[in-house]
């Protein structure tokens, strides 16, 4: 304890002697734990938004895709041959049990215009019941109705950012006429803010009846036999016990209705709300890591920094290494000094680098809207973790050359 | 200190020292064989390439000595690891150097204090020695300044402070004067023949310079690698201060 407390002084007493160079040698290590702490909370962040937006997707979902997804995550890729239709979502309606709603949708982009503005967005041509299942309430106005459905009225439901960029402040956007993809079609109704917007669509999305999507919107996207397609099915099951069970339902309805045999796979894909928030926190987690690693890269260097400083510091103390070893310091001594000179370079960078980074972190929050970065005492511990890891690393092998040295030629070193 | 006078201290029995070049070897001693007593002042002296040094460094302990025995306070050296060689420099043997050897940046009471550390003394007892030291060299003023504000002369009276703060058995002053003008070593000698007399202190110089040699009482004469001569001259020591000295203001009573 003794020798560690007169190793902490004697090797403070060597640093301070060279401010400059401590410091700029700690500046390898500040910068490289500011990298780690300020990507990791960014990367945390991310995270924390698409998990948070996938869930203000609303709750207990299932969605129903056309083809096969390969490979969950990813390589996610789709056979393209398969599609699905009403028909698939009406046997769904019909024959599974403990669904609380179904919403078929077919989406596209579309240019939607008013006046001299002109916005391209995602059009989503659906039934009223995507409103209650995707949590999308009218702010102004009316959702789609099972009238307009059944008519085929040229009718737009749009999202409040949309309506926003889509009309000057002064004009009342429900009554008016807009044109999507040159067609006109009259606004019923404003959606409220979602929230949560990391894809940005949720609040730019426009919305027609289905119908009117597949008759008069997208007319070519028909299967081979004619039939108009659907590009996803949005259910909600009633509970969260009943996820799985629904979603087999759905699975042995559709094998059923496409004829597939035992043998085939699957042409189409049953995936939960909890199926996507785990991929894309796969996707989220793997990109933290490579954050993490770019970083951590950065750390790396400082460390060598390190190894260099000292091992000029050891040439340039010979003498002094000899003197001590001549007074009757034993290897373990000079090993410990120097060694604790490194790891205190590095320690005191950590925690400058911490402090940068979270003020870093704390930047990024505020320069973007959406994203919340998140510190995690894991990071910082992380960080402080392997800046003592690369001053042990990068220190040890410059303080046992010190060690090592023979006292008599340390003395006669000029 | 042991007040037996007879007591043999250093016991060299034909210690042999050679060098490796690559492919040659250099013998820098052939053989050289002596005992040193308690409370002894003497000096080595030798011409250049005469084995002066590498015999001081293994007096020193910094050295071991490639065949032949070294026994230390009856301990057989040439039988030691490196660590506890290094807790012999540090309890049994204190070093002064030509050029002073002191930590630059590091104030005389630090300097001082060095050998203590590694000793092991804690911090309170350590500053009192190390000012006592300081006190018996007559550097008790200046014990806060730094190598760089004391002149030649100080500077080696710091170093003899720290040579003495662990009481070692022996110091080895190796050219103890040799970058100082001849006032300045004057009065190096005369501290460590003071400290021999009044302390007991045994004190060896390795030195060419025949006026410091003059003020030992032996003088061994190295030449080649061998003992040339080994002239006991109690008589004719010259003594730079009056003999006895009484006890002078100022000086601290005991070491010990």
């Amino acid at each position: 304890m003794m020798y560690l407390l007169e190793s902490l002084r004697i090797a403070l007493r060597g640093l301070s002697a060279n401010k400059l160079r401590s410091a700029l040698t700690m500046l390898g290590i500040i910068i490289g734990v500011a990298a780690v702490i300020t990507l990791l909370s960014v990367g945390q962040g991310v995270q924390t938004l698409v998990t948070s937006s996938l869930e203000s997707i609303g709750t207990n979902l299932l969605f129903v895709f056309p083809g096969n997804i390969q490979s969950m995550g990813a390589g996610a890729r789709f056979t393209t041959a398969a599609y699905l239709t009403l028909r698939d979502a009406d046997a769904i309606r019909n024959e599974v049990a403990n669904i609380t709603a179904i919403a078929p949708s077919l989406q596209g982009t579309a240019d939607v215009e008013y006046g001299k503005t002109t916005i391209r967005t995602t059009l989503i041509g659906t039934t009223p019941e995507y409103g209650p299942v995707r949590n999308y309430q009218p702010a102004d106005g009316t959702f789609l109705t099972p009238e307009h459905q059944a008519t085929g009225a040229r009718v737009a439901v749009l999202g409040w950012r949309l309506a926003s960029k889509l009309f000057p402040p002064d004009v009342y956007p429900i009554g008016q006429t807009i044109k999507i993809n040159r067609i006109p079609f009259r606004v019923i109704g404003v959606l409220k803010e979602k929230g949560g917007g990391s894809f940005g669509s949720q609040d730019d999305v426009v919305m027609v009846p289905l119908s009117v999507a597949q008759q008069r919107l997208y007319p070519n996207r028909r299967s081979p036999a004619g039939e108009p397609l659907i590009s996803v099915i949005d259910v909600q099951v009633d509970s969260q016990k009943h996820m799985d069970s629904v979603a087999a339902g759905i699975t042995d309805v559709l094998r059923q209705l496409h004829r597939l045999k035992p043998e085939d796979d699957n042409d189409f894909t049953v995936i939960s709300q909890a199926d996507l928030i785990s991929i894309f926190g796969q996707i989220t987690g793997v990109l933290t890591i490579f954050l993490g690693a770019i970083a951590g890269i950065s750390l790396l260097v400082g460390g060598i920094g390190i190894m260099n400083i000292m091992l000029v510091s050891v040439t340039e103390r010979t003498r002094e290494i000899g003197i001590r070893k001549a007074v009757g310091a034993k290897r373990r001594d000079i090993l410990l000094q120097f060694l604790i000179e490194a790891l205190v370079l590095s320690l005191i960078g950590g925690a400058f680098g911490i402090m940068l980074g979270i003020a870093g972190a704390l930047v990024v929050d505020r320069l973007s809207a959406d994203l919340t970065t998140v510190i995690t005492p894991q990071a910082i511990l992380l960080a402080t973790g392997f800046s003592a890891a690369v001053g042990l690393f990068f220190g040890i092998y410059p303080a046992s050359r010190a060690a090592r040295l023979n006292p008599i030629e340390a003395l006669r070193y000029e | 200190m042991d007040a037996r006078d007879d007591h043999v201290l250093i016991d060299v029995r034909n210690v042999v020292k050679i060098y490796r070049m690559g492919e040659v070897e250099v013998p820098a001693l052939r053989g050289v064989s002596l005992q040193i007593r308690r409370g002894e002042l003497l000096s080595i002296m030798g011409p250049s390439g005469s084995g002066k040094s590498t015999l001081m460094n293994i007096l020193g302990c910094l050295d071991q000595p490639t065949a032949g025995e070294y026994y230390l306070d009856g301990v057989n050296v040439g039988e030691l690891d490196d660590n506890a060689l290094a807790v012999i420099r540090n309890r049994r043997i204190g070093f002064v150097f030509q050029n002073f050897n002191l930590l630059p940046r590091t104030t005389a009471l630090q300097n001082v204090e060095l050998p203590l550390i590694y000793a092991g003394v804690g911090l309170r007892e350590r500053r009192e020695r190390a000012i006592a030291a300081l006190e018996a060299v007559g550097l008790g003023d200046r014990i806060h300044h730094r190598p760089t504000e004391l002149s030649g002369g100080q500077q080696q009276r710091v170093a003899i402070a720290r040579a003495l703060v662990t009481h070692p058995s022996i110091i080895l002053a190796d050219e103890p004067t040799g970058n100082l003008d001849s006032k300045s070593g004057k009065e190096i000698v005369a501290i460590f023949q003071r400290l021999n007399r009044q302390e007991g202190i045994t004190v060896v110089f390795v030195t060419h310079d025949p006026e410091v040699a003059a003020c030992t009482r032996r003088i061994i004469r190295l030449r080649d690698g061998l003992v040339e001569s080994d002239e006991p001259r109690e008589a004719d020591c010259v003594y730079l201060e009056p003999e006895p000295a009484p006890a002078e203001a100022g000086t601290p009573g005991s070491l010990t």
